[in-house]
């Protein structure tokens, strides 16, 4: 397992429903992984499995129903607002879309300063330390100088998200969740901002969450990849090893679905049928047994847990030996 | 390729930048180009400045002009046309039509105005209130409002006026409560399109307080509905408010008022035109000014439409 020295995050039992009485939607549903410091976990699922979801609950944002998050030891669901406060300065998110999380009403100086100014880094009086961190952070992610007055609208995706980068740094965190952080730009942009932060996490020794719903956005990023699906964690290894070893049928079903550059490839790509089961009130068992081609009548009935199939590869199917 | 975002970053030498220029100065560099916009801008404009000349007036002499030209009966010559004596003619009781059409300006619009501005403070607290705390809150404040906006406004203000009676206080308290649940209405919708955006979530993560999201982020964001819609507010009010006149319970003669002075015109309209047309025309091109203004500022206000 992980050295328990260098983790920086771990998450216990972690699950956050909406809802109550009758409906309830099980967006998390009994999440357990840790990051060790300075390394990047990859989490990939389609849309409306609840990553973001889980990303927010992590940082509080949403208040988990059950389940604990140790951050650097301490469980922070336990923190009151004052020690959350003071905790935000180590945590941070980047956001998918860069327009929505930019206020339309803030420059690109007065977005950045926001934090200093929230956590009490800089007086508010003191112009010129205000001033000179912002244009230290538009140098760091790569923003001219002369674009400090301009507005979101003026701007264009990367730009955008570059700022969202420099006020998700401002604070000097240790931690970021990254959700979908290249899937609302350009192909062509998507790359400038992945080696961004690569170089960012390099360079301040950060640590990610990255949330994605495209497996080869994170291959080449990522230490470890977790597999999501309605909510649960399927499968978990180190991304080299996820990729030469897929062991759940949906992580094969997600593999099979990336194109690779080679003409004489046979691809045989996995197309899951089935109906998609529901998240509100789902029943006991592998939620992917419906689509699942191997499913037979034992997939249901029983919750599943992550076993360790082999070294650091974790899997929760039950037809994995 | 780890450089690829060092040579995409942009070159900070040589290109100026830009001038720190709030939205506010931007919006109002936009509305300049508004000629339409700009021209009803300079009609209520030129009516303010009167109304005030005419305030200025009534209290320098102390009121003595007022009861010797403005509300004094020359019954020998009443109904006279427009002439070079009196451009805009005399009513029916022998007043000179112009001085009464000026004097009469601070009724609509700085009543009309005050009305508005009062419904947009109660109605916009109310609403934001209803929107940022949801649940409960919300649902008592709201369908409170709902009652009050399931009788016709117009209605409404003839009902507190005619419980209060008719004084100029009373209608502009009847106006401005038929005016709360559409602010209130306005706000709260503003206020929960914004609370759901991303970038209130990244305050938080930065540790932003309640009042801090509120006043940096969600008022400065609905503002520009709300600009727009007490624009159109006054306009509506300045109709009500000649509306209850009127119908006798707005502004009492010999006060004049353009409402009441069509309405008491209006019996006259086959022996003198001059009587009625001149306020109506008053009172439509106030608000069709005002309407003129307003949909200037809608586009002039958002930030996503450049120019
Ligand atoms: N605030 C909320 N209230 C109710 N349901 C929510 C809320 N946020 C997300 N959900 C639901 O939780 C599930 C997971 O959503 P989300 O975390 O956004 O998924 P993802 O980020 O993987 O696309 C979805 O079914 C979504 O409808
Ligand atoms: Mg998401």
């Amino acid at each position: 397992m992980t050295d328990a020295k260098n983790e920086i995050l771990r998450v216990e039992g972690l699950k956050k429903y909406f809802g109550s009485s009758g409906a309830v939607l099980h967006a998390v549903d009994d999440v357990n992984f840790s990051i060790n410091e300075g390394a990047t976990l990859g989490v990939v699922g389609e849309s409306g499995c609840g990553k973001s979801t889980m990303g927010r609950t992590i940082l509080r944002l949403h208040e988990p129903t059950e389940g604990k998050v140790f951050f650097k030891g301490e469980n922070i669901v336990d923190y009151d607002k004052k020690q959350m406060k003071a905790l935000r300065k180590e945590m941070q998110i980047i956001f998918q879309d860069p327009f929505a999380s930019l206020n339309p009403r803030m420059s690109i100086s007065e977005t950045i300063i926001e934090p200093l100014i929230i956590q009490g880094v800089y007086d508010k009086k003191d112009k010129a330390g205000l001033q000179k961190r912002v244009r230290e952070l538009m140098d760091l992610v790569g923003l001219a100088e002369r674009l400090i007055n301009t507005y979101p609208h003026e701007l264009d995706g990367g730009r955008r998200q570059r700022i969202g980068i420099a006020r998700a740094l401002a604070l000097n965190p240790k931690f970021i969740v990254c959700d979908e952080p290249v899937s609302a730009l350009d192909v062509s942009i998507q790359a400038q901002i992945l080696n961004l932060m690569q170089d960012l996490q390099d360079e301040l020794g950060l640590t990610y969450m990255f949330i994605t719903h495209d497996l080869s956005v994170v291959k080449h990023f990522a230490n470890d990849i977790a597999v999501m699906y309605l909510g649960q964690l399927v499968e978990k290894a180190p991304a080299e090893l996820l990729f030469k070893n897929p062991l759940h049928p949906y992580t094969k079903a997600l593999l099979s679905a990336i194109p690779v550059p080679d003409p004489d490839y046979k691809m045989e790509r996995i197309l899951l049928q089935g109906e998609i089961t529901s998240p509100i009130n789902p029943e006991p068992g592998c939620r992917f047994a419906k689509r699942c081609p191997l499913a037979t009548a034992e997939c249901s009935g029983q919750d599943l847990v992550l076993r360790e199939v082999e070294p650091e590869h974790f899997v929760t199917c039950r037809l994995v030996q | 390729m780890a450089n690829l975002e060092k040579t995409a970053s942009e070159q900070n030498s040589n290109i100026s930048t830009k001038k720190q220029r709030s939205l506010w100065q931007e919006a109002w560099r936009r509305f300049k180009k508004n000629k339409l916009a700009m021209a009803g801008m300079g009609f209520i404009m030129f009516l303010i400045v009167i109304a005030i000349g005419t305030i200025i007036v009534d209290l320098v002499t102390n009121k003595s002009f007022y009861d010797a030209y403005v509300i004094k009966l020359d019954l020998r010559n009443r109904l006279e046309p427009p002439s070079s004596a009196h451009i805009f003619g005399l009513d029916e009781f022998g007043r000179d039509m112009f001085l009464r059409m000026i004097w009469a300006i601070r009724y609509s619009l700085f009543m009309g105005t005050i009305a508005i501005v009062i419904s947009t403070i109660v109605g916009g607290v109310l609403g934001a209130v209803a929107g940022f705390y949801g649940k409960l809150t919300d649902n008592v404040i709201m369908r409170f409002m709902d009652i009050l906006l399931a009788i016709p406004s117009m209605l409404l203000a003839i009902a507190i006026v005619a419980a209060m009676g008719t004084s100029i206080t009373n209608v502009l308290i009847a106006i401005a409560i038929s005016y709360v649940p559409t602010f209130a209405r306005t706000v709260r919708a503003s206020v929960l399109t914004i609370k759901d955006q991303e970038f209130i979530e990244a305050a938080r993560a930065v540790g932003a307080s309640d009042t801090r999201i509120i006043f940096k982020y969600i008022i400065p964001n609905s503002l520009a509905p709300i600009i727009v819609q007490a624009t159109l507010g006054v306009a509506g009010a300045i109709l009500s408010i000649a509306g209850l006149s009127f119908l006798g319970l707005g502004i009492q003669p010999p006060t004049p008022e353009w409402g009441a002075m069509l309405s008491n015109a209006r019996t006259y309209i086959r022996d003198a035109w001059h009587i009625t047309v001149i306020p109506g025309m008053g009172i439509m091109l106030t608000i069709l000014a005002i309407n003129v203004v307003g949909d200037g500022l809608r586009d002039a206000l958002d930030p996503r439409l450049k120019s």
